[in-house]
């Protein structure tokens, strides 16, 4: 038996297409996590990377902590947060939010500080307020960048979002960390399967996103 | 009216960029500050628009102190146009030339209609108004820049190094374009430059600025071309100066020689016949249009064997500098004068071109004194 074979098992067994432990529940779950936590990473994120990029001031403190962000092992924090907090969302959240917020922070940063000086002058120029300058000249032209960081940033949450199994939450997780206690392969396989799907789907939003909010002038592609 | 008074910028390093630098910039004209890199032209006009603020001194628009006014209202009663027009990406053309206009609060649709207006004036194709920045060439862009400058119609336009980042062809479409929209808007234009060419073609007056921003001279530019203030400003002005100079100069009053004009259909046996004349005429159509110049002894009467006369100068419109070098390019060293009409008015030598300049040079020097408007003819 391959692990194409336990997939097709997984998914052709009827009775994991319903009930409280079926596909379509573990899915919304794990989409309630993932969006859960990359809506509170970008809160967090997006602000201070738009400000820091805007003034230009912070680059390196931003850096130093981000850095350390990622060294923080998911895991570790996950156990740490449920021995501190109990089981319950916020444990899983934490490590979550902390795992997505480096991508979103430091490519935000970068790529409003590279915006093309001359338009931002020339908006300066004009008579546009600091804040018109950072949304209406700076955002949209850095927006494929920070659309970019958000994406990957979404993508490790909904991978890693599988760690709430482990404090007895739902989410697709739960058939990885079942199927390994149960020996049940089947179900390990289909659980890692979702997780790609969910990953895939990730970028096709995403893309979307960026046909939409994008401008033709930025994108350059396909103007009229 | 801009009064610059005794102002300086000093940086917190120590450097100075502009030195206790004074100007009065005159409404409805070009003002071009140009100097070499570093000496502080642009930091200059960066102050007017508050961009960079003065360590001292004080700059004045019609009276008023700007350190008075709200930094970006004072900002948008100013034109700004930078090098490589500095376009926002996003937005359409129509649109960013309808960026302050929006910013001043105009509704959407009377901004853009003020935009395509615009795009009018400045030369632009209507076709364009949909298109993004990158599908512009360099020149195009920079009109965009020029056109949203011009938006809200700001009595004052500040223009820094516009033209320099493109080709030397449209570079000087660009200068007749501006020229052009100044006869017709009349605006006080600061324009910063590091190229004396540029200065001459396009200034009203010329502050000529030096390294540690210090005002080196400032006076209209057939004067800094007849009479520098120092070394410096002639070395700035390169080793033609004088050849440069004779573009002030008008060719109304040069002698023109009508005796070796003839039309096409004349009785050539009686004009070969002729004791005084030189044997190189000029032939025209009937029309009186230049046709080429003939010898008289070899010439067969066969126009398509005419020798070719180059180019003509347009007498009161074109300069003496451009009669000069006609005459120095022509096969036989004789200019073609014609009239607006493009018919021949007669011929000039380089004798006749070089005569005319010196009683110029004479009646200036007798003149020159009280006499600071300038006679712009095109280079």
């Amino acid at each position: 038996m391959n692990v194409l074979n336990f997939m097709q098992h997984f998914f052709s067994d009827g009775s994991h297409w319903h009930g409280y432990d079926g596909i379509p529940q573990r899915v919304w779950e794990h989409v309630q996590y993932t969006a859960g936590a990359l809506a509170i990473a970008a809160a967090i994120g997006l602000p201070i990377g738009l400000v820091t990029g805007h003034t230009g001031r912070g680059g390196n403190t931003l850096a130093f902590v981000s850095s350390g962000a990622r060294a923080l092992p998911t895991f570790g924090l996950l156990v740490l947060m449920f021995v501190w907090l109990g089981l319950g969302i916020v444990p899983v959240m934490i490590p979550l939010v902390v795992l997505a917020i480096p991508p979103i922070l430091i490519t935000t940063y970068e790529a409003i500080r590279t915006v093309d000086p001359s338009p931002v002058d020339a908006a300066r120029g004009m008579g546009m307020s600091e804040p018109k300058i950072l949304f209406q000249v700076e955002v949209p032209a850095a927006l494929p960048l920070i659309l970019s960081g958000l994406r990957s940033a979404a993508i490790q949450i909904v991978s890693t979002a599988t760690i709430a199994a482990y404090v007895a939450l739902g989410g697709v997780g739960r058939y990885i960390l079942d199927g390994l206690y149960q020996r049940n392969y089947e179900k390990v396989a289909g659980g890692a399967a979702l997780t790609a799907i969910l990953a895939l789907f990730v970028l096709v939003l995403f893309w979307a996103v960026g046909r939409v909010a994008v401008s033709p002038g930025v994108r350059r592609r396909g103007a009229a | 009216m801009i009064a610059i008074e005794e102002v300086s910028k000093r940086y917190a390093d120590g450097t100075v960029a502009v030195d206790r630098l004074s100007l009065q910039i005159p409404n409805h004209s070009i003002t071009v500050l140009v100097g070499p890199s570093g000496c502080g032209k642009t930091t200059t006009l960066r102050m007017i628009n508050r961009m960079v603020e003065p360590s001292s001194g004080t700059i004045r628009v019609n009276g008023e102190d700007i350190l008075r006014r709200p930094v970006n209202a004072l900002r948008r009663s100013m034109g700004y146009v930078i090098q490589n027009a500095g376009l926002f990406q996003h937005r359409t053309i129509l649109d960013n030339i309808a960026t302050v206009p929006r910013l001043l609060g105009w509704s959407k649709q009377r901004a853009r209609a003020r935009a395509a207006e615009l795009m009018e004036r400045v030369g632009l194709d209507p076709g364009m108004a949909r298109r993004y920045p990158y599908q512009l060439s360099g020149g195009q862009q920079q009109r965009v820049g020029v056109a949203r400058a011009l938006a809200s119609d700001p009595p004052i336009l500040l223009m820094d190094e516009p033209f320099s980042a493109v080709d030397p062809v449209v570079r000087r479409g660009l200068q007749e374009e501006l020229l052009r929209i100044q006869s017709e808007l009349g605006k006080a234009i600061v324009f910063v430059t590091h190229d004396m060419d540029e200065a001459i073609t396009i200034g009203d007056r010329i502050a000529v600025m030096r390294t540690g921003g210090k005002l080196a001279q400032f006076a209209a530019p057939d004067e800094i071309l007849s009479s520098p203030a120092d070394p410096f400003v002639e070395e700035f002005l390169g080793a033609d100066r004088g050849i440069r100079g004779l573009s002030f100069l008008s060719t109304r009053e040069l002698e023109l020689d009508r005796s070796q004009v003839f039309p096409v259909d004349s009785d050539w046996k009686r004009i070969a016949g002729r004791d005084e004349a030189s044997s190189s005429v000029l032939v025209t159509d009937a029309g009186g249009k230049p046709l080429g110049w003939a010898d008289l002894a070899t010439w067969s009467g066969d126009v398509e064997a005419l020798e070719p006369y180059g180019q003509s100068f347009e007498v009161g419109r074109d300069s003496l500098r451009v009669a000069l070098d006609r005459a120095v390019l022509a096969p036989n060293g004789q200019a073609v004068a014609v009239d607006g009409a493009g018919q021949v008015l007669g011929v000039a030598g380089q004798e006749t071109i070089a005569a005319a300049i010196r009683l110029a040079r004479q009646r200036r020097a007798a003149d020159a004194p009280q006499d600071a408007s300038k006679l712009k003819a095109a280079p």
